[in-house]
């Protein structure tokens, strides 16, 4: 229990610097906890609802939403969702495990890149 | 004034699909594409592309948790112990927000990342 809820707290941390708090959760669930690949990357979805919603709602009253804006994004990007996630429930834990390994070594990189850049 | 709208309407769907499919083939990682996205192709400053991403996310986030959740693999159980921690930890890091670096940040971070993504590629 307690393993979880700090992995959720350091990762919250990430998130509350504006850093990505997703791809530093699933690794510690799936590492730390030897939790199943699918299930982790389930729960930092979930984990995610409630999060957004309420940064929502005070983005919404200071009207900081684009909603014209996100609209082709968003209706394009449902279909990549559903495609993505059909693929994820398609592969096996092992393979999803590796693949987001990959995923996970370039968006590292790319961290390196922002603390190193002018 | 057409073939601009063109393009553009082709990027935003070739943007909107490879975010979107991050999300649901990774469960994280499309606020990466979109942010910058929305900062330097459609000009938005830094608070409202952020703020807009949460938006985006949080849809494809809901998208992708109906296939998860017609495939049983949402543990509801562990989510909440670790919303738990998220909470404080999301209102800790914007108090820290302001008192570090970000620059060693994202260099921290991006070594635990490449480390943690050498592990589960090889072990």
């Amino acid at each position: 229990m307690i393993g979880e809820i700090l992995s959720g707290l350091f990762s919250g941390i990430i998130s509350g610097m504006g850093i990505g708090g997703g791809t530093i959760l699933i690794p510690a669930l799936t590492m730390l906890l030897n939790i199943d690949q699918h299930i982790a990357q389930g729960v930092n979805l979930l984990f995610f609802i409630p999060t957004a919603i309420i940064a929502l709602i005070i983005h919404k009253k200071n009207n900081n939403l684009e909603f014209k804006i996100a609209l082709p994004l968003l209706i394009f990007g449902l279909i990549g969702a559903a495609l993505g996630s059909f693929v994820a429930i398609s592969i096996n834990a092992g393979l999803l495990k590796r693949l987001f390994g990959i995923f996970l070594f370039f968006m590292g990189g790319y961290e390196m890149y922002k603390g190193f850049r002018k | 004034m057409q073939k601009k709208s063109k393009k553009h309407f082709l990027i935003c769907s070739i943007g909107g699909i490879v975010s979107g499919f991050c999300n649901g083939l990774f469960g994280s990682g499309g606020g990466t594409i979109v942010v910058p996205f929305l900062e330097d192709f459609l000009k938005l400053n830094p608070k409202r592309a952020h703020a807009t991403t949460i938006l985006i996310i949080l849809v494809y986030s809901l998208v992708s948790l109906g296939f998860y959740g017609f495939s049983k693999t949402l543990d509801f159980s562990l989510a909440l112990k670790v919303s738990a921690g998220g909470i404080l930890g999301g209102y800790l890091g914007a108090k820290f927000l302001n008192k570090l670096s970000f620059k060693t940040i994202h260099k921290i971070f991006g070594i635990f990342m490449m480390i943690a993504a050498v592990r589960m590629v090889f072990f």
